[in-house]
Formats: structure tokens, C-alpha cells, sequence
């Protein structure tokens, strides 16, 4: 068990890595803390696999450090690192029995025989397999497998951590949930770090305490779900989490005559928060991206003065919720209705609560007054 | 219930690979039936015999030498080739230039005659002008592959190794390069060593290519021909004498065809039956429990 910090990391899998796309990772510092549900969240091809196999040692890093419990691990290979994989494909030994799989890294470390046996039967009890010990790993079906290659990252008691690369992938959806509440409660039960990665938002809200969401080789975004969803911290965590994604548009941050500081869509004049605006009028940034999400989108039954006049252009019913489209000064956005609101239709109010707008300079989320404001301004500045 | 409609027109698809196997396979094999139960003078003189020259074959003591020969002799090969071609396949490299240079080094003995093979292997063992020959001689070996049944034996031996070691390489070769890196990968997770690896993800996926290589190895040492007949002549003595030689003496040097065509049926069942008992076994073995 141990806490795992990644330090300035960085990977290219080219060897003269010249640009920033060249890197799998782009420099990058993050830290696991020991024993905590971990998952990291994002498209294909964003480099959530090269993160893991870094950490369990598969992939030597271009640049950084990847340090257990403090201890710098980059020159340990991952049979060195003690530390347990599964993988997307389940790979069991096809020749061996469950028991024997199960037995596999046991043995390789030369565990005696009846502790083997007695640790074999508890991770068999836990993932259900006790029945299956003397099969053949090969005539299993494919959840069986993966749970074997799972039971086999669950053996050793002293592994640093868990890592698991979309484990889920070949299972069926019944069994997915069963699964991933299997693991959910082995976390529990152990205490074992655990890192998760998947695509599916779903699947990490649930396995997950906290998320990291991955974008373009880098971590854009660590925390709970709930923080992911009220208050992404870039534009590609609003636009990944939630369904449908956040609403966004450009802005423009003006100020008049009299020095009054406004944000304009447009026409209109967008309401932010005044500690933001006063964090936009230090930065001097003039163009904004502005995002809302569907849900907090406030849809009037009649005409209200602090509300925009929008076009509906449709709406859709998905049983539960409805979603609908409209078209505000030419952009085109979505609120998310309840099922007992009324079905508006041609022109319509709506408007956007205060604390809801979020505002984006370089992607980043502009914020006052929290200490993630402060580290987002500063890389905005870098940028700059 | 449903009634199953009988139809048979399907057969008719089948109809041309009926043809085709019945001309290439079927028709000269029997000519061979034929020949071997009667006792054929010309055209218009033969004589039905029965069972008379299987009798006779089967208690010819020559032959029975030679099938014991070409047992062992391909048992000897499959013992040394199989094993070594899966190592020079473990250790051939997997990218870059060098894999492709390899690959070509290691298929050349592949592309060369057989008759060439003999001839090559003839003149490297000789004493006087092979380099092989003379490289013995120096170290102080008495070798004479002309005189000595032992020597004649391990250069036939040796050369067959030569000649077809690299067809089970490369057929290994090919069924490493299809195991997925990610069972490499569990396994260094799991801390298994260099031999858990070979014994437990390499060998089990080299099953299949495996029994293709064994049965391709059987059979063709098991019909062996123009190698040890350039190289020894199935000298010295008949010490070198396989299945093959043995029935091309009695067919032409002494044309006792009914013998012969007997011999050639009894020839071709034990390798179907070999092929089928070792098939067997290995997909037996394979079996879930």
C-alpha cells in the first residue's frame, strides 16, 4: 500500500520529441493519496493508459519521476513494484486451472504452499469463484476471466496499489454494475489504492471517490464527481462530464466610458459574479468563453426582464428528463427540463443563474477567491 | 411438429472437388491397388493374386529394417528440431532491420533442391576438400561418413536438422509474434520468471503451430528421399537406407512392381495412421476437463 506521487512526469513515445504533440503525457504533477478509489477519466487516445503503465513500471517515463510512498520507483521494473494490473483484454494462463491463476504471483514469489491455498479461497469467496477452481481457465467465459485476472491483482495482500485499464470493457452491462460493485466493496474490504481507467463517466462516478479527468496527456481536472459537475475546472471537463455536456459560448469582457467592466454575448449583456469580474479586469482578458450547464439553465413560463428571448428549435423526450435546444443569438444551446414542465414552444425566456456562469479564459476556469482560481490563473498567465 | 425437408442438390457443389481430387488422387492410387493385387506380365497377361504380395512384404526382413531406420530416424529429427527451432525463434529478434535480415538468413536452407542439400552436405563432409570433413579430421575425430554407418547416420541426420530446423523456427517464430504484448505484460506484473513465461503463456500458444510443424516434420522425414541418396547412396552397407529408397529399389531396380504397390499402400497407412494417433493425442490433451 502506498501513496503514489507522479513528479514532473512526462512521456513521448517518439524519441526526439520536438513539439508539445509529440508527448503521450505532457509534464504533469499529481499525487494518489494511499488508499483511496481513484479514476482517471477521458477520451481515447488522451494517454490514461501510458499514465498507468508508467506507474506500474511497463512504460519507462521521457522525463520525471514516479515516487511510492516518497521512494523515486523509475529504475524499478514492475516486478519490482509489487504492484497488481488488470488489464482491458482478460489474460488468464490458459493451461492452468482458476486455482492455479489465482496461485500464479503467489507462487512466483514463493509463498509457502498452505498459505497459497487458504489466500486463494478467500479472493475465490470474494469474486465468486470457489465453484470454478479445478476448470481450466480456458472453457471460462469472458466475465470469469476478468474476474481471474482481477482475483490475481487481489492476491498478494502487500501490492502498493491496484491499477485497472477499462476492465470492463468485454463484459456484459448486467454484469458490468455486479462487478463493479464487487470492486467497490474489495476496496473497501482492503484498503488498497486503486486507479481506474475508463472513458465511461458513469462508470468512474461510481467506482470512484475522486476523479482526475484526462485531456490531451494532462490532468485537467482532480476531485469528486459532484465538483467535476458543478464547477469544471476546463472547458473540456464541462463539455466530457454530464449528458448532454455544457453549454458554451464567446464572450467579450468590455469596459465603458465610465470604466463599468461588462461581459457581452453579443447584444447582450451576460450577469457574472463580481469577484470574477474583478479577477478578469486584473488579467486583462477580453475574450471569454462563457459555459452553463443544461441543467442549471432557467427556463421562464413567461416573459421575465432578466431573462433573454431565445428560439426553441427542439426538444427532445427522454423519458425521464426532457432536453431542449434553442437558439440565442444565433448559438445553438441546451437546458435540461423536468418531465412535469411545460413544453415550451417559438420564442421563450430563459436565463442563467449568476453562480452557474462559468467563465473560461484559455480554456481554464476563471475563478475569485478559491485557492483553485489561483493556481488556474497563474497557468493562464504562463500561457499567456 | 415441423417436418425436415430432404434435399440433396447440395452434393452437386461438392461435384468438382470430386473431380479434381479423383484425377489428382484417387484414380493413380488405383493403379497402385491395382498393381498390388495381381502379378501384371504386359498388357494382356496378368494374374489375380490376392493378398500374396502384402504376405510377402510383410515378412521381407529388409523392409523391416527400413521402417525401424525410418522411425527412428524420424523420431531422431522431430526430437532435435522441434526443440531447437523453438529456440532459435525465442531468440530471433521481433523489429526492426535486423528481424528481416534474420528471417531471410534463417529461410535460405529452406529455398535450396533437396538434391542440392545432398550434394552440398556430400562434398562439406568429405575429408579432403569439406570443410566440415576436414575440420573433424583436425580435432582428431575419426569420421567417414562412406565407411563408418555411425558417421553416415549423424550427417544425415545433421543435414535434415540443417535443412528443415528453420521451417519450425519460422513457423514459431510467427506464433510468438501473435501473442499479445499485454500477456507479457501481466506476467511481469504478476513477477513470473523467464521460464514461467515460456512455460505457461509461450508454449501454450505455440500449440497449434506446434502439432503443423510436427505432423509437416513427420511426414516428409518419414518419406525422405534425395537427400540420403545423393549423400550415402543408403550406404554404407544399407545402414542409411529409408522407407523410401527401399521401395524405389525393389520398383525400378528390380521391378517388382506387385511388391512394390503393396509396400506403397502399407507406406502410405502408417502415415495416416501416425498423423491420426499423434492428431489425436495432442487435441485429447488440449481438452477442457
Amino acid at each position: 500500500m502506498a501513496e503514489i506521487t507522479l513528479n514532473a512526469l512526462a512521456h513521448s513515445y517518439s524519441e526526439n520529441p520536438s513539439k508539445a504533440e509529440d508527448y503521450a503525457i505532457r509534464e504533469m504533477s499529481h499525487v494518489w493519496e494511499q488508499g483511496g478509489a481513484f479514476a482517471l477519466l477521458g477520451p481515447s487516445g488522451c494517454g490514461k493508459s501510458t499514465l498507468l503503465n508508467i506507474i506500474s513500471g511497463l512504460l519507462e517515463p521521457s522525463d520525471g519521476e514516479v515516487l511510492f510512498d516518497g521512494k523515486r520507483v523509475n529504475e524499478l521494473k514492475p516486478e519490482e513494484r509489487n504492484i497488481a494490473q488488470v488489464f482491458q483484454f482478460p489474460v488468464v494462463y490458459d493451461t492452468m486451472t482458476v486455482f492455479d491463476n489465482l496461485a500464479f504471483p503467489l507462487r512466483n514469489i514463493g509463498v509457502p504452499a498452505h498459505k497459497v491455498t487458504s489466500k486463494v479461497h478467500e479472493v475465490a469467496e470474494i469474486l465468486e469463484l470457489s465453484d470454478q477452481l479445478k476448470r481450466k481457465a480456458k472453457g471460462l467465459s469472458a466475465d470469469q476471466k476478468q474476474k481471474v485476472s482481477m482475483g490475481r491483482g487481489l492476491v498478494r495482500d502487500d501490492v502498493s496499489a491496484i491499477l485497472f485499464d477499462e476492465p470492463l470493457t468485454v463484459i456484459d452491462p448486467q454484469l458490468k454494475w455486479k462487478l463493479r460493485r464487487k470492486l467497490k466493496q474489495i476496496h473497501e474490504q482492503f484498503n488498497i489504492t486503486m486507479v481506474y481507467v475508463t472513458h465511461d463517466q458513469l462508470e468512474a462516478s461510481t467506482f470512484a471517490d475522486k476523479i482526475a479527468v484526462m485531456y490531451n496527456g494532462q490532468i485537467v481536472q482532480f476531485g469528486t464527481p459532484r465538483e467535476l459537475f458543478e464547477n469544471p475546472a476546463h472547458t473540456f471537463v464541462g463539455y466530457f462530464i454530464g449528458s448532454p455536456g455544457m453549454n458554451f459560448f464567446d464572450a467579450e469582457l468590455q469596459t465603458d466610458h465610465q470604466g463599468h467592466t461588462r461581459v457581452m454575448f453579443g447584444e447582450h449583456e451576460i450577469a457574472i459574479r463580481s469577484d470574477v469580474l474583478t479577477t478578469l479586469k486584473n488579467m486583462a482578458a477580453t475574450k471569454l468563453r462563457l459555459g452553463i450547464r443544461p441543467e442549471f439553465v432557467h427556463v421562464w413560463d413567461g416573459k421575465n426582464d432578466d431573462a433573454y428571448q431565445v428560439e426553441v428549435d427542439y426538444v427532445e423526450d427522454l423519458g425521464t428528463y426532457k432536453i431542449l435546444s434553442f437558439l440565442f443569438n444565433g448559438q445553438m444551446m441546451k437546458a435540461r427540463l423536468s418531465e412535469d414542465q411545460k413544453v415550451p414552444s417559438g420564442q421563450i425566456f430563459v436565463s442563467f443563474p449568476e453562480q452557474w456562469t462559468k467563465v473560461y479564459v484559455n480554456e481554464y476556469l476563471v475563478e475569485a477567491s478559491t485557492p483553485m482560481a489561483t493556481s488556474a490563473t497563474q497557468e493562464v498567465e504562463d500561457a499567456n | 411438429m415441423q417436418t425436415k425437408v430432404e434435399n440433396n442438390k447440395a452434393w452437386f457443389l461438392v461435384l468438382p472437388v470430386f473431380i479434381i481430387v479423383a484425377f489428382s488422387a484417387i484414380i493413380p492410387l488405383m493403379t497402385v491397388v491395382n498393381y498390388s493385387v495381381q502379378d501384371i506380365f504386359d498388357q494382356n497377361t496378368s494374374y489375380f493374386v490376392g493378398a500374396e504380395w502384402f504376405k510377402q512384404v510383410m515378412l521381407d526382413s529388409r523392409l523391416h529394417d527400413a521402417l525401424i531406420r525410418q522411425f527412428l530416424f524420424s523420431f531422431t529429427i522431430l526430437l532435435i528440431e522441434i526443440p531447437l527451432g523453438i529456440g532459435v525463434a525465442l531468440m530471433m529478434p521481433t523489429k526492426g532491420k535486423s528481424a528481416s535480415l534474420c528471417l531471410i538468413l534463417v529461410a535460405i536452407p529452406l529455398l535450396i533442391p533437396w538434391n542440392v542439400v545432398g550434394t552440398i552436405w556430400q562434398i562439406f563432409g568429405r575429408e579432403d576438400i569439406g570443410l566440415f570433413g576436414a575440420f573433424m579430421g583436425a580435432i582428431g575425430v575419426d569420421y567417414n561418413y562412406a565407411s563408418d554407418p555411425v558417421d553416415a547416420w549423424s550427417t544425415v541426420v545433421l543435414m535434415d536438422v540443417w535443412h528443415w530446423t528453420p521451417l519450425v523456427a519460422l513457423l514459431c517464430y510467427s506464433g510468438l509474434r501473435a501473442i499479445p504484448e499485454v500477456y507479457y505484460q501481466a506476467a511481469r506484473i504478476d513477477q513470473a520468471s523467464r521460464w514461467a513465461v515460456f512455460r505457461y503463456i509461450q508454449l501454450p500458444k505455440l500449440t497449434n503451430v506446434l502439432i503443423i510443424g510436427v505432423l509437416l516434420r513427420f511426414m516428409d522425414s518419414f518419406m525422405i528421399y534425395t537427400e540420403p541418396f545423393v549423400l550415402t547412396g543408403g550406404g554404407p552397407g544399407s545402414s542409411t537406407t529409408f522407407l523410401s529408397q527401399a521401395l524405389v529399389q525393389q520398383a525400378i531396380g528390380q521391378f517388382d512392381l506387385g511388391p512394390a504397390a503393396a509396400f506403397s499402400l502399407v507406406y502410405f497407412l502408417i502415415i495416416l495412421l501416425v498423423c491420426w494417433v499423434f492428431y489425436t493425442t495432442i487435441m485429447n490433451m488440449q481438452k477442457d476437463k
